[in-house]
């Protein structure tokens, strides 16, 4: 492998190049992972809900137990008027977990490494839950900007930052997520780097490093995961139960 | 000597870190836009089509599984907690029937006890009635017998004296005057020739 540590995120084509007027939309790598993942989460979700037993199997407990642990997610940042978008939610964590989880295995692309990925799914978020707010209050949504109980000197400069914050929603939760990805496996393959060029003799030092920092990334990737969830659950909070 | 080398470990490493990044010349490939659309196309098709299956397909499945283990375990217990009242009910009844057979034992043996306890009397008492009837007549016969005794004693005294005397003289002395005499002598010192 390359001593680079940055030639992990490079996109690269698999297959023919696939054009549809002037974008390029070919079948890269990184697509090959997300589909990967996808096919993944159907397929265990899929065997985890075709048998119902009184006692679940492992599979079915799995399926399960992520559909609890979501739904309670959810019930507990936004409420019950959140339900209706449970599913997509559901898929929304269980598709960065699965790209996080299936970026730790060695020689696999990460697909949440890339900002673009992270910045299109936060922005679609973004604009979905600004559309939810408006739609559910009208007009009232902007009252959002506007906190109650702060004094009216300071009202202008409160709304100022109300509105920057807002807006930079998007960009925190696709940063977040995208710069902890590629922070953490820049860091493993450069520990990794080190055990190779120090050799048998220093680079047990290193190697024990990449070993813990493994499971330190299996725990960002879960981590990160749930916070990428959790953020999108909160922002619908805000928009569905206007109380600020 | 450890901690030596340690230090000078880093210090290759970030030499050797130095080099690696001076090798680098396209810097990060997140920024490079060739395969930005690509990106953006397969993610919202390989997204959307997971969130179309998992939420027509896959979740409503999941949810009604666990619905029904819900309503199946609450069944359960409802069923169980009915057989546990009845059983605690039939417990119950079984108390009952015990404490009242013990009572119907209880009585039952007051009863017969009572009976054998009556019986015992009864036959005691027709006993004692029989036995007192017997001393009664024993004691007539004694009585009857005491009072014939005294009379053949004299008899038997007044006879025995009339041939002493006939022998002793040889004469015969007259009968009623012994008697008399004999009389005479039972009467004061009966009481000690025939006891009582």
């Amino acid at each position: 492998m390359a001593a680079n540590p940055m030639t992990q995120f490079e996109v690269y084509r698999i297959g023919p190049e696939i054009k549809v007027g002037a974008f390029d939309i070919s079948f890269t790598n990184a697509s090959l992972f997300m589909v990967i993942s996808s096919l993944a989460i159907l397929i265990i979700f899929n065997l985890g809900s075709k048998k119902n037993s009184l006692l679940p199997n492992k599979i079915q407990l799995l399926a399960e137990l992520s559909y609890t642990f979501v739904s309670k997610m959810i019930s507990d940042t936004a409420g019950s008027k959140a339900k209706p978008y449970f599913s997509f939610i559901f898929s929304l964590f269980m598709f960065v977990l699965f790209c996080n989880m299936f970026g730790m295995i060695p020689y696999t692309f990460t697909v949440t490494s890339h900002i673009i990925v992270t910045f299109v799914l936060a922005a679609f978020i973004f604009i979905s839950v600004t559309i939810i707010g408006f739609i559910k209050h009208g007009i009232g949504y902007l009252k959002l900007f506007v906190p109650s109980g702060v004094p009216i000197v300071l009202l202008p400069l409160i709304v100022v930052i109300e509105i920057i914050s807002y807006l930079s929603r998007p960009i925190s939760l696709s940063v977040r997520l995208f710069a902890n990805m590629m922070a953490g496996h820049t860091m493993m393959k450069v520990f990794g780097g080190f055990v190779i060029s120090l050799g048998v003799v220093g680079g047990w030092l290193p190697l024990s490093f990449s070993v813990a920092l493994t499971g330190l990334e299996i725990l960002v990737a879960f981590l990160q995961a749930y916070v990428f969830a959790i953020l999108t659950c909160i922002y619908l909070n805000d928009a569905l139960n206007l109380h600020h | 000597m450890v901690k030596k080398i340690f230090f000078q470990l880093i210090f290759f490493n970030l030499f050797f870190l130095k080099e690696v990044f001076a090798a680098e010349s396209g810097g990060m490939p997140q920024l490079n836009p060739e395969f930005w659309i690509s990106q953006i196309f397969w993610l919202t098709l390989t997204f959307g089509i997971l969130y179309i299956l998992l939420s027509k397909l896959i979740l409503p499945k999941i949810s009604a599984n666990l619905e029904l283990r819900k309503s199946q375990i609450q069944e359960n217990i409802e069923a169980a907690e009915k057989q546990r009242e009845s059983s605690e009910a039939k417990l119950k009844e079984y108390d009952d029937i015990i404490s009242k057979s013990k009572l119907e034992a209880n009585n039952i043996f007051k009863e017969a006890r009572e009976n054998v306890l009556k019986e015992i009397n009864s036959k005691k008492e027709t006993l004692d009635k029989q036995i007192d009837e017997e001393i009664k007549r024993v004691e007539q016969e004694i009585n009857l017998l005491r009072k014939g005794a005294s009379e053949k004693i004299n008899k038997i005294a007044i006879e025995t004296t009339s041939e002493l005397l006939m022998k002793l003289i040889g004469t015969e002395v007259n009968n009623s005057s012994i008697s008399a005499i004999v009389d005479d002598l039972s009467k004061r010192n009966g009481d000690k020739y025939y006891g009582n």
